[in-house]
């Protein structure tokens, strides 16, 4: 279905990634935010606050991060399309109810504008080193989707994006920022509402009796929801359950239960995935990279083509769940991964298990406070193919 | 091309770099970003706004040499002016900046923008008096396109006034430029 209007503030702005990320949610249909502000992702709640009483949205500035995220699962329940919004110290904090999210497999955004780690780190200054944490940073097995926006447009259209998938899989999305993205302003055009695509939530219209929230057969298994107050006498837990969300403290619901957690998204990552390519085909070396150390890294890859070395890039859209396959495939054909990215080496140890020895993976570091100098992007490249 | 606008907190820094990438990028079909540090403090602390602006989509998202340093006040001034590109631009207000370094291989343009503003009645206008130097001096955006900007930006019923900050930032510049 297309968006609703009254959410869409059709236009052309000058807009910072948080401010379009912010437009993105509410274009998408979120209508419940809870939060507690932290630099450098403020904006994000500061315009949704003052943007949601005119289209029917909650703002509620919670008392933490953990308070944050169980009222997001809450408000779900309750029908609503809900997120959070946070940075590194805040998002340690969710990680808690993250994964209680993961496993009631509540459609959920939380964004994560990284800024330099850990603890408190550099509040006002860029990092990604938060990248493993959204993927393992709650307890037990799990998956859950994460997009890396490299401009204020993609801040806009993906977060969309985001609330779409976390509405098919039914499963949270991470939207990783990064404090770059997040405080640069750039032209972001928002279309009609009749151009943005929004998957509405899947409601269960049977008989009341016959309700299952949970659905464990087959990797594409996805219940619909009810929302609370309808008078469905239903039951969510942490704890491993059946498909009626039932408790069941044994091995055999435990492998139904958490396998069809990661089944759904890993059985389906190339549904998911979403990547781009550039002259990949023919390549020496290929330049991995996602978030605003995509654009620095574009810059290098021009210079080295001046150069008249061939390489490719692969910029990941979606991070989580990784390309896996596309990598394999790609590591036959090229000499080199590049991987620069804004810590001290996350992404990069995925590129290194799927080039599993049949291409050289090289790390292009950075601890964060800023980006890549492209020079140092170029040398990696051409060193990689010596 | 490069630009860095630099002061203190408060003064409207970053809110002069909105403009232009406003201005370049929605109104006079260019590529505009923007980029900002600042420190925790709300105001007073040390604080500069870095455009880019291109015909091309911009990869690189931050400025090591500006072409064009902005600066607004002494701190400011001191702190960026060795990274001015060689054959640059530097623009600053003529009471905050006292240039007693002097780099000869920069040109130098310098209008009492916070002075203008006082006596259009609120230091406030300060920046957009500079907005208005900045256009007429550098000619990167045209004027009309400036204008098209403050809309959106400013609050509405300040909008005629900070037009006529604008034109006479604009008028000084255009003088300025006259006399050499």
């Amino acid at each position: 279905m297309k968006a609703d209007p009254i959410g869409v503030a059709t236009g052309s702005y000058y807009l910072d990634g948080d401010h379009a990320c912010a437009e993105g949610a509410i274009a998408g249909g979120c209508r419940f935010l809870a939060g507690y502000p932290i630099t450098p992702s403020t904006e994000v709640a500061e315009r949704m606050a003052e943007r949601f009483p005119k289209v029917g949205g909650v703002f509620i500035q919670m008392e933490d991060e953990l308070a944050s995220m169980a009222a997001v699962s809450g408000a779900v329940w309750a029908g609503a399309k809900s997120m959070t919004v946070t940075s590194g110290p805040g998002f340690s904090l969710m990680m808690e109810n993250l994964g209680l999210a993961a496993m009631m497999e509540v459609p959920c955004v939380v964004v994560n504008v990284q800024r330099g780690g850990p603890s408190t780190g550099l509040p006002t200054l860029t990092g990604q080193a938060d990248m493993m944490q959204a993927r393992w940073g709650s307890h037990g097995d799990y998956e859950i989707i994460a997009l890396s926006p490299n401009s204020p447009q993609e801040c806009f259209d993906l977060t969309v994006k985001a609330f779409n998938l976390s509405e098919e899989w039914r499963v949270p999305v991470l939207f990783m920022m990064d404090e770059c993205v997040g405080h640069m302003t750039e032209k972001v055009v928002i279309p009609n509402a009749d151009k943005i695509d929004v998957t509405p939530r899947k409601f269960y219209k049977g008989k009341k009796e016959d309700y299952r929230p949970f659905k464990f057969n087959g990797a594409d298994s996805v219940a619909p929801l009810v929302k609370a107050g309808d008078g469905y006498f239903i039951h969510i837990t942490g704890l491993t359950h059946d498909e009626r969300g039932y408790p069941v403290i044994n091995a055999e619901a435990q492998e139904k239960n958490v396998t069809h957690l990661v089944n759904k998204i890993l059985k389906n990552e190339e549904k998911i995935r979403i990547i781009e390519e550039n002259q990949v085909e023919g390549a020496d070396v290929v330049v991995v990279s996602y978030g605003i150390s995509s654009r620095v890294a574009m810059k290098a890859v021009e210079s080295a083509r001046e150069k008249g070395l061939k390489v490719g890039t692969i910029r990941l859209v979606t991070v989580w769940p990784f390309p896996e396959s596309r990598i394999r495939e790609l590591a036959k054909s090229v000499k080199a991964f590049v991987v620069p990215e804004i810590n001290l080496g996350q992404i990069v140890l995925e590129v290194e298990r799927c080039a599993n020895g049949e291409a050289k993976t090289i790390l292009v570091p950075h601890a964060g406070g800023w980006v890549h100098d492209p020079i140092d992007i170029l040398n990696a490249i051409e060193e990689s193919i010596k | 091309m490069d630009i860095k606008f630099s002061g203190f907190g408060g003064q409207g820094i970053i809110k002069s770099g909105t403009l232009i990438g406003k201005a370049a990028s929605l109104f006079d079909d260019k590529f505009a970003t923007l980029t900002q540090s600042f420190g925790p403090e709300a105001r007073g602390g040390a604080c500069s706004a870095q455009l880019v602006i291109d015909e091309e989509p911009i990869l690189y998202p931050y400025i090591v040499r500006p072409e064009i340093l902005v600066s607004m006040s002494q701190e400011a001034y001191e702190k960026f002016l060795d990274d001015l590109a060689p054959n640059g631009t530097l623009l600053t207000d003529t009471d905050l900046v006292k240039p007693h370094k002097i780099r000869k291989d920069v040109t130098m343009h310098s209008i009492p923008s916070t002075r203008i503003a006082e006596e259009m009645g609120n230091r406030i206008f300060a920046n957009v008096v500079m907005v208005g130097f900045f256009t007429a001096i550098t000619k990167i955006v045209n004027s009309e396109a400036m204008k098209k900007a403050l809309p959106g930006s400013v609050p509405e019923r300040f909008i005629d006034i900070n037009i006529e900050a604008f034109d006479k930032g604009f008028q000084y510049g255009a003088e300025t430029l006259e006399k050499n």
